[in-house]
């Protein structure tokens, strides 16, 4: 191995695998082996046959149909506010300058802690999960957006001025585009951290989703769902995450070259 | 005739963080003529491009005043188009995006706009090379394109800051040359600054020699080549005199830099 020296396409998704092939070999070693207590933890086969159980016969499509719905309710909701604020505060410094320190200050504020407050507010329902994504993931993205907006290379800008733009036509012109592809590049990071946050809030006073088979799993003691759950949160994440990528390498191919 | 662009009394000075504010360019005047091509050298440092960038509007002087066609510039505009030292073609449009942008900001018919592109970018011999991204480019074609970008725009003067600096040797040549033959063939009024002196004389009709900073205008002349010129004119006499007299000029404003940096 020599440092920063790439891998080979092939090589490197047999090394991927290789790692998961591993890691249910241990699990499987210590809990088939007698090693680990089967209340504390279950083995590869249970898990599996009890997910299959849970998926077929008690609706678990169904709770994740929800935590899904929530994820992307939540997101695509700070998302849409996140845009134009991060916009703004990234092409006129007034603007950031009166934004910036309460959005740097709120960023730092544990989105889970809200919870209690939350459920005053709005309950228990949906109003207060989708309201703790949105505390969770709109103050992050709202700053990152204005970084990377302020960040326009300023040669760019002043090519665009001596071609005629307005300052609207840049922001539309210049500043938008030239972002796009790091914008987008945040949001499929945030879209990540969303997902513990609803997950978070499931566990707390909830009747449906992942996180909410997993609170009542534990009073069962069944570790071999909880198991199942936390896989099934970990694939959908993995999941859209592929998907972001993919989208982001059609939509800005420009973004790729020379990478 | 009256001049197509006059500077008149044009100083800059930046406020230091200590002490009195450091003047980079003195009070200078500068007169160019309708299709006339000047080239402005001097050493690094001597406040050229700090000139150039007063012309364009992205700089505003600290006193004095810049005039095109007797109106004064306040601000960048479609007027005064420039070509950057650094690449700065739009990295998400491709090359004839690039060459349209400035007429699509004016509003232009899509297929006006692109029958103008296509003109200019097949004058810097990139036809073939329209749906290309800058990226997929190399040095020398994106500065065609940026050229063909600042012409597509009709600006009453071409600004040129260092357009060449960041290409190697024989890139370079050919570049000149390729310039030339479009300044040539389309009489535009162009303000190039360069520290190469080969470039200077080749490219110019008129060569400006600046101070060390502060910058001044020290010198200022006529290039006695005839159009249209040919890369063998390096090897003339008379380009060969007056490269030595530029040389000579420049030189002594180099140490005379050297000399300030020093301790």
């Amino acid at each position: 191995m020599k440092p920063l020296t790439p891998v080979a396409p092939s090589a490197r998704l047999a090394l991927g695998i290789a790692f998961f092939i591993i890691f249910v070999a241990g699990w499987s070693l210590a809990t088939f082996g007698g090693y680990v207590s089967k209340t504390f933890l279950a083995d590869p086969a249970t898990m599996v046959r009890s997910g299959w159980v849970l998926l077929t016969e008690q609706g678990f499509g169904w709770d994740i149909g929800w935590t899904v719905w929530r994820v992307f309710g939540g997101f695509v909701i700070a998302a849409a506010l996140a845009l134009p604020l991060g916009v703004a505060m990234g092409a006129y410094k007034p603007i950031e300058a009166f934004f910036e320190p309460f959005v740097s200050f709120a960023r730092y504020l544990p989105a889970s802690a809200f919870i209690p407050l939350l459920i005053l507010w709005a309950g228990i329902g949906e109003a207060q999960k989708l309201a703790l994504i949105f505390i969770g993931s709109f103050f992050q993205l709202v700053l990152m957006i204005a970084v990377i907006v302020g960040n326009t290379r300023r040669d760019l800008v002043e090519a665009a001025y001596t071609l005629g733009v307005g300052d609207r036509s840049l922001i539309r012109r210049v500043l938008i585009p030239g972002a796009a592809p790091e914008i987008a590049e945040v949001l499929r990071m945030v879209l990540g951290w969303a997902w513990t946050y609803v997950i978070v809030a499931e566990l707390i006073g909830a009747s449906s989703g992942i996180g909410h088979m997993i609170t009542d799993s534990q009073a069962l003691l069944a570790t071999d769902q909880i198991i199942f759950g936390i896989i099934v949160i970990g694939l959908i994440g993995l999941a859209s995450d592929m998907l972001f990528k993919w989208v982001n390498r059609r939509a800005f191919p420009w973004a790729q070259l020379g990478r | 005739m009256s001049a197509l662009l006059s500077v008149r009394g044009v100083s800059r000075s930046f406020a230091s963080r200590h002490g009195p504010p450091t003047l980079a360019l003195q009070a200078t005047d500068l007169a160019v003529a309708e299709n006339d091509f000047v080239t402005i050298l001097g050493p690094s440092g001597c406040g050229k491009s700090t000139l150039l960038r007063i012309v364009a509007g992205l700089d505003q002087p600290s006193s004095g005043e810049v005039l095109l066609e007797g109106r004064r510039i306040t601000a960048p505009g479609a007027d005064r188009g420039m070509v950057f030292q650094s690449y700065t073609l739009f990295p998400w449009l491709t090359v004839r995006e690039n060459v349209c942008f400035g007429l699509r900001e004016r509003g232009l018919p899509g297929n006006e706009q692109i029958a103008i592109a296509d003109n200019f970018i097949s004058k810097v011999g990139l036809r073939g090379f329209e749906h290309h991204f800058p990226k997929q480019l190399s040095g020398g074609m994106q500065q065609r394109t940026a050229i063909a970008r600042a012409l597509a725009n009709g600006p009453r003067i071409l600004l040129m800051d260092e357009p060449f600096g960041a290409l190697d040797h024989q890139t370079r040549e050919l570049m000149q040359e390729l310039l030339q033959g479009i300044w040539e063939a389309e009489k535009k009024t162009v303000l190039f600054v360069t520290h190469d002196i080969d470039e200077a004389v080749f490219m110019g009709s008129r060569v400006v020699v600046m101070s060390a900073r502060p910058g001044r205008i020290k010198l200022d002349r006529p290039v006695p080549i005839a159009h249209p010129r040919h890369y063998s004119v390096k090897t003339t006499p008379a380009f060969s005199a007056l490269k030595a007299e530029l040389t000579e000029q420049v030189r002594v404003e180099v140490r005379a830099a050297q000399a300030a940096m020093a301790p």
